[in-house]
C-alpha cells in the first residue's frame, strides 16, 4: 500500500494526540519518545514509568494490528515490515546504512533534546520557539536529505 | 519515586494509545514516511502527504491539551507539571535537529516508530535500536551533563 491515506492518518494522529494528552494531564510529563528512551541509562528515578510507557508502545502497536488488520504493513493481514535499502549507487550494506541512520538520530535527538514527538507534536501545541525551530531544520534537512541520496 | 498504580496505569495507557496510533496512521512504516519526506514526488504526483495529517491531527489535540492544563495548578497524578525550561535557541538544539534530519531521511525512523516496530521485527531493526542507544548515551557527553549546567545554556 502505498497510496495516500488520509482517514487512517487522521485517527493515527487523533489517537497519538490522546496519548500525549494523558501524559500531560495525567502524570504532566511530555510524551517525547527520545527523551523517554534517551534517559533510561543511567537509571534515574523515573526509570519505571518510562519502561512501562515504552513496553506499552510495543504492544499497543502489536495489539492494534490484530483488532485492525491490513492497514498498511505490520500484523496478521498486513505485510511484513521493513526497513529502506541504501541506494545502489552508495555501495554501503543495509546494516552500516541503517546503524549510522541510527547514530544520529540518537546523538541528534539526544543534544537537541527531542525528536518529532516531543518537538513536532508537544514542543508545537506548546508554542515553544525553540520546538519551532528544530522542526524546521530537521524536516529540511530530512527532505534534502531524501533528494540527496535518492533513497526513495 | 513515583511507582504509585495511578501514575504508571496513565504511563501505560499513553504508550498504548501511541503505539496503537503509531500503526492506525502508519507512520510505522518507514517507506511510508520516506515517501513523504520524497518532495521531488510532488510533481508527478507520487508525494504521499499522510504524515501531514498525523502530525497535523496530533498536535491539535495536544493544544487543547495544554490550554485545559493551563487552569490547573498540577497533573492528576505528580505535583507539577515538567514543562521543559530551555528557552533560547542554541548550537546543541540546531546541530542536533539538524543530524537527527539525516538519520531520519536516510532511514524513514524517527524514535517513537523505532520502538514501536519492536511489536513487527523487521530484519536490522536491532541495529538501529542499538545505534539508537550508543548514539544517545554518546549525545550525553556532549551536552553539558547536568540539568543545572544545561539550563544555564539554554534558558
Amino acid at each position: 500500500m502505498d497510496a495516500f491515506s488520509p482517514i487512517p492518518a487522521l485517527a493515527g494522529g487523533l489517537l497519538i494526540g490522546l496519548a500525549s494528552a494523558v501524559l500531560w494531564l495525567g502524570n504532566g510529563r511530555i510524551t517525547g519518545i527520545s527523551g523517554i528512551f534517551g534517559q533510561l541509562l543511567p537509571p534515574a528515578r523515573t526509570v519505571v514509568w518510562r519502561l512501562v510507557f515504552l513496553v506499552a508502545l510495543v504492544l499497543g502497536t502489536l495489539v492494534t494490528s490484530y483488532l485492525v488488520p491490513g492497514l498498511g504493513v505490520g500484523g496478521p493481514g498486513g505485510e511484513p515490515a521493513q526497513l529502506a535499502a541504501p541506494p545502489a549507487s552508495f555501495g554501503i550494506s543495509p546494516p552500516i546504512w541503517i546503524g549510522i541512520a541510527g547514530l544520529l538520530t540518537g546523538f541528534g535527538t539526544k543534544i537537541g533534546n527531542g525528536c518529532t514527538s516531543g518537538h513536532g507534536v508537544c514542543g508545537i501545541a506548546r508554542l515553544s520557539t525553540r520546538s519551532f525551530v528544530a522542526v524546521g531544520i530537521f524536516f529540511a534537512v530530512a527532505i534534502l536529505t531524501v533528494t540527496i541520496t535518492g533513497i526513495v | 519515586m513515583n511507582i504509585r498504580l495511578p501514575y504508571l496505569a496513565t504511563a501505560a495507557v499513553s504508550g498504548t494509545l501511541f503505539g496503537s496510533g503509531l500503526y492506525v496512521s502508519q507512520m510505522v512504516d518507514p517507506l511510508k514516511v520516506l515517501r513523504f519526506l520524497d518532495f521531488t514526488a510532488i510533481p508527478t504526483g507520487g508525494w504521499d502527504p499522510s504524515l501531514a495529517f498525523v502530525i497535523v491531527a496530533a498536535i491539535a489535540v495536544m493544544f487543547v491539551a495544554f490550554r485545559i492544563s493551563r487552569g490547573r495548578s498540577t497533573p492528576l497524578f505528580d505535583k507539577q507539571f515538567h514543562e521543559p525550561e530551555f528557552k533560547k535557541i542554541d548550537a546543541p538544539l540546531v546541530a542536533g535537529a539538524a543530524l537527527f534530519g539525516i538519520g531520519w531521511g536516510m532511514s524513514g525512523i524517527c524514535p517513537g516508530p523505532a520502538i514501536s516496530l519492536v511489536a513487527f521485527w523487521p530484519d536490522s531493526l536491532l541495529v538501529f535500536l542499538v545505534a539508537l542507544f550508543i548514539g544517545s548515551y554518546a549525545g550525553a557527553f556532549v551536552i553539558p551533563s547536568g540539568h543545572e549546567k544545561r539550563l544555564a545554556m539554554a534558558r
